[in-house]
């Protein structure tokens, strides 16, 4: 049980309670939120400080298979950056890919205490718990890679509708999961059956009979039916190649007024003909966006120097791997998913990478919503989650950034807006890109937010005019209630927990999925399925149709 | 046999890597053995059947009995007060037990390192140099039509790997099972593997990278010289229709083994091949994979880079990992005399390590948890019997293609095991560790470090 704490004096910043930098006291009790404590609370003096929920990160890669994968590969990235232990944590490894303990902890040297695993592969589920379980202070969860399952496509072309609710409602069940991952729908069975090939347009009919649109529309229609907490979250087709803003504005109509969540749309916002360079075109995402409130995305800001990419689109990596020449991991997964992995290395001379950087920014700097403009790096694909605070201050200083734009590939720049945009972040804005956004975006009412009730994690910076500096170093992080670090330094240990949710489905699915299995997997469909012993500390998330 | 009979469905078995999760288990209940493994191969009924449980001290120190308390509390002193303690093995328990054991190991400043160092280490450094392309064996079983097997004798060592995923299952794409893939074994000597293979290549002793470099080169539409058959034992138009076979299958697996991995060129064998997979993508979907031995040396593989960055071969004394293999891999920490005290787990380098190496862990203080009597727990300074994973606990292993699997123990063994042990250990040593910190005048809250 941790103490109860009253923080005075500082300038509290939450905007899902329309809360701007008013000075007020926030109390905790009982790792929660709370209107007010007895006398005897521990006092935390909060003067020039800024008080903001802790940070929610929606959109990341930090466990699982594939991320292991992507660690293992790099004993380069982890020999530079080293992560000493001390007396009450554990030691570790950085670089964009870092062990899990280092995960935990250097989210929490940011002041983010949640954060969501971005793809899994359901028979990786088991393995990314346990990873979890190592991955201390924050609470996560993860979306499950349902797009590319074989038996949902099945169902799915036989438009058995009502039988695929249930198996998709059966899937994230077995796995623990917290939504539904989609990854450039479609494209597995090309690159895996179909000598490395891959869709191109989001109405091209594979030959097993389907088109990305009808994937995406069947998610969309039965998660929101179902009513997840938070949408399923789709990597669109042609991510990466000129031309591709077509393919996103087709991916966000096909979910006509129903939620969807949009993943890194930085990346899937190019104009200009495809093999050719691409030029910006964020201001019409951006404009669809803003006009269409049952859309959520995150950013996927690339940052200059070292990243993994490592994402379940495979054949996205193959094209990487041409270009870096260098390493490359692709792993298939029976009947779930393909998955690729490159070290890559962004660089301001390059025309694509400055080009990508700048649109990054245009999408921040253009909205009108922040609420679901979200901030993330797909962690390690755009650049490490270590690059956040670099990206608070490009938002909010804009003389920081003119200066980083002279640094830049300059034909880049002229085919985008971004030296015409003034626009400065607020530190309000900044909370709602970083905290009350994501919460709300993945329906967790007890996150991003310091109202009564609220899960009390909190940070505490010290106000600073570099605004890199003051969201690099926290001088409090309380994680439930736990002050982790108290000025500045680690006291103690916690592990955080699990979010997952729990849908309802019926049982009988399970006697049309288990044919299924006992033909094409590799494993007993009675090994399959996670049981509880996986979950550790965690909390299930309520599903409905209330949230729609 | 008594009456009194447990049927255990969908149990896994933990003998080699392939961890078939297909097992139903008869349990006698009353002697406490398996008396029958359906589904099981040669191996995999001898292992469960040789598991009975044996009248013994579930502690010992010096050889005498002890309590567990005792010995966990003589363990946790003998591993905080080395100057380089080292932690082994670890392949043949459940990553739970792991976990704890790499937790022990950065909390004691020590070296950690796995059995994958004697036998797929050089494929981790090869890994960790080219990357590889590859796959779940479910893939294999659906996809495949052309599979490789390189410097490996499955027959014998992973019994069930062509029945159950490579060779002969009926898969998605692959209905007529064995009649749809082309089968082909590299080896340089037969082997009762060999009958299983259409086309059999046997090159020369060490000249396994010699023969995969030259199919590199022909991949790549590079001229080969015809001596190549003198310098490999392999004929040239042996190489180019293997390459056409490689470049115009549908979906191509190589499979390799210790024979490649073990002989000359190590590290260097295992990359070439890694290497001609990748290369092969630009034609086709192609993927390679370790054949791994212990049940679980993937998890140890996995669970050490999670918490690590580093797959074997860690060590902690500067207060972070840092990975060196010929400098923290066991053989070398062993050899050197550089380790002053041990933690071995599941594993018997006292039976098959060097003489060098041997030498020097009989001369230092072992703690050594074991589900038997072996060379190394009998000279250990502590030596802790425990269950066996998979037949009397649960938790979880890795099956060679990195498939996560929990296991259904059969019936309950006396002796504790090794997770229930090395929890023990880590929290006495926090304790003692702990201590050093508040002793040396340093504040914070008295909490235990790692969160497991």
């Amino acid at each position: 049980m941790s103490a109860a704490m009253r923080i005075v004096n500082g300038k509290v910043y939450d905007p899902a309670n329309n809360i701007d930098g008013e000075i007020k006291d926030i109390c905790i009790k009982d790792g929660k939120i709370v209107d007010s404590v007895d006398d005897d609370a521990i006092v935390i003096n909060a003067q020039g400080m800024v008080i903001m929920p802790g940070g929610v990160d929606i959109h990341c890669h930090i466990a699982g298979p594939k991320v292991n994968a992507a660690r293992k590969l790099q004993p380069e990235d982890h020999r530079h950056d080293v992560h000493p232990g001390t007396p009450f944590t554990r030691s570790g490894t950085g670089g964009t890919v870092p062990s899990t303990f280092a995960t935990g902890y250097r989210y929490a040297t940011l002041g983010y205490t949640t954060a969501m695993e971005a793809a899994v592969t359901p028979i990786g589920a088991r393995h990314t718990l346990e990873e979890f379980h190592d991955t201390p202070v924050i609470d996560k969860g993860f979306y499950v890679l349902l797009g590319e399952n074989i038996f949902l496509q099945n169902l799915l072309r036989e438009k058995r509708m009502e039988e695929f609710d249930q198996a998709v409602a059966w899937w994230v069940n077995a796995t623990k999961a917290y939504t539904v991952k989609l990854v450039n729908p479609g494209g597995d069975e090309p690159w895996k059956g179909k000598k490395n090939s891959n869709v191109s347009d989001i109405d091209e009919k594979t030959d097993e009979g389907l088109s990305p649109r009808e994937i995406i529309e069947a998610f969309i229609v039965s998660v929101n039916k179902q009513g997840f907490p938070h949408p399923p979250h789709i990597h669109c087709n042609n991510l990466g190649h000129s031309g591709n803003y077509k393919t996103t504005l087709e991916t966000m109509k096909t979910a006509g007024d129903m939620r969807a969540h949009i993943a890194h749309i930085q990346f899937h916002s190019y104009g200009g003909e495809l093999g050719k360079n691409p030029v910006s075109k964020a201001a019409e995402i951006v404009e669809y966006v803003d006009n269409h409130p049952n859309i959520t995305c995150d950013v996927g800001q690339v940052m200059f120097g070292k990243s993994t990419i490592m994402t379940a689109d495979a054949p996205l990596a193959y094209v990487l791997k041409g270009h870096t020449k260098g390493k490359w991991v692709n792993a298939d997964t029976e009947c779930e998913s393909g998955c690729g992995i490159v070290p890559f290395q962004y660089q301001e001379h390059v025309y694509m990478h400055t080009l990508q950087w700048a649109i990054g920014l245009e999408i921040f700097l253009l909205s009108k919503d922040p609420w679901r403009v979200i901030l993330s790096t797909d962690h390690p694909n755009g650049g490490s989650f270590m690059n956040y605070p670099k990206l608070i201050k490009l938002l909010m200083d804009k003389s920081f950034r003119h200066e980083e734009m002279k640094r830049v590939n300059q034909k880049a720049l002229a085919n985008c807006s971004l030296r015409d945009l003034e626009r400065e972040f607020t530190l309000n804005e900044i909370a709602i890109i970083t905290r009350a956004g994501p919460a709300r975006a993945l329906g967790l009412s007890n996150k991003g937010h310091l109202g009564n009730g609220a899960d009390a994690d909190i940070t505490i910076y010290d106000e600073m005019e570099d605004k890199e500096m003051m969201f690099n170093a926290p001088r409090y992080v309380i994680k439930s209630g736990h002050a982790i670090i108290d000025n500045h330094e680690f006291k103690t240990d916690f592990i955080g927990k699990l979010l997952h949710i729990s849908p309802e489905y019926d049982k009988k699915i399970e006697e049309v999925v288990q044919p299924f299995f006992e033909s094409y997997y590799s494993i007993e469909f009675s090994n399959y399925a996670v049981d509880d012993s996986y979950l550790h500390d965690h909390e299930i998330i309520q599903t409905g149709n209330a949230k729609a | 046999m008594s009456e009194n009979i447990k049927i255990v469905e969908n149990a896994t078995c933990t003998f080699c890597g392939c961890v078939c999760d297909d097992m139903i288990l008869h349990v006698d209940m009353d002697e406490k053995r398996i008396t029958k493994a359906k589904n099981a191969c040669v191996l995999g009924r001898a292992w469960f059947a040789e598991h009975t449980i044996e009248d013994t001290p579930a502690a010992m120190i010096d050889g005498k009995a002890v309590s567990i308390e005792e010995a966990i509390e003589e363990a946790a002193q003998t591993l905080s007060n080395a100057k380089f303690p080292i932690t082994y093995g670890l392949s043949d328990t459940t990553c739970e037990a792991q976990r704890q054991a790499v937790a022990i190991s950065d909390m004691i400043k020590g070296n950690i390192d796995t059995t994958t160092s004697v036998c797929h280490g050089p494929s981790g450094l090869a890994f960790q140099g080219v990357g590889e392309s590859t796959s779940t064996l479910g893939e294999v079983k659906n996809r495949a039509d052309l599979v490789i097997y390189w410097g490996g004798n499955p027959a014998e060592s992973h019994p069930r790997h062509f029945g159950r995923y490579a060779v002969t299952p009926k898969g998605m794409f692959t209905p007529g099972g064995k009649k749809d893939r082309t089968i082909v074994l590299v080896d340089v000597r037969k082997t009762k593997s060999s009958p299983v293979a259409d086309i059999l290549i046997r090159p020369k002793p060490g000249k396994d990278f010699e023969v995969l470099w030259a199919l590199r080169a022909l991949v790549k539409g590079k001229k080969l010289s015809p001596d190549i058959e003198a310098r490999t034992g392999v004929p040239l138009e042996t190489l180019q229709d293997l390459t056409e076979r490689m470049k115009n299958c549908r979906f191509g697996v190589l499979f390799f083994g210790m024979g490649l991995t073990m002989t000359r060129g190590r590290h260097f064998n295992s990359g070439a091949l890694l290497a001609l997979a990748t290369d092969l993508n630009e034609f086709t979907h192609f993927v390679a994979k370790p054949v791994r031995g212990h049940g679980n040396v993937t998890g140890a593989d996995n669970v050490v880079s999670w918490q690590t960055g580093y797959p074997f071969g860690v060590n902690f004394s500067r207060g972070y990992p840092r990975f060196n293999p010929g400098e923290f891999t066991t053989v070398d920490t062993l050899s050197n005399a550089d380790a002053d005290a041990a933690l071995i787990i599941a594993s018997d380098p006292a039976s098959n390590f060097p003489k060098k190496a041997i030498a020097h862990l009989k001369s230092i203080p072992a703690v050594v948890l074991d589900t038997k009597c072996t060379e190394t727990s009998k000279d250990a300074h502590v030596a802790f019997r425990t269950s066996t994973y998979g037949i009397n606990t649960s938790g979880t292993v890795y099956r060679m293609d990195d498939v996560p699997i929990t296991l259904r123990p059969a019936f309950e063994s006396p002796f504790p095991d090794d997770y229930t042990i090395l929890t023990g250990i880590r929290k006495r040593v926090n304790e003692l560790m702990l201590a050093k910190h508040y002793a040396s005048g340093a504040s914070g809250q008295a909490k235990v470090a790692a969160p497991i």
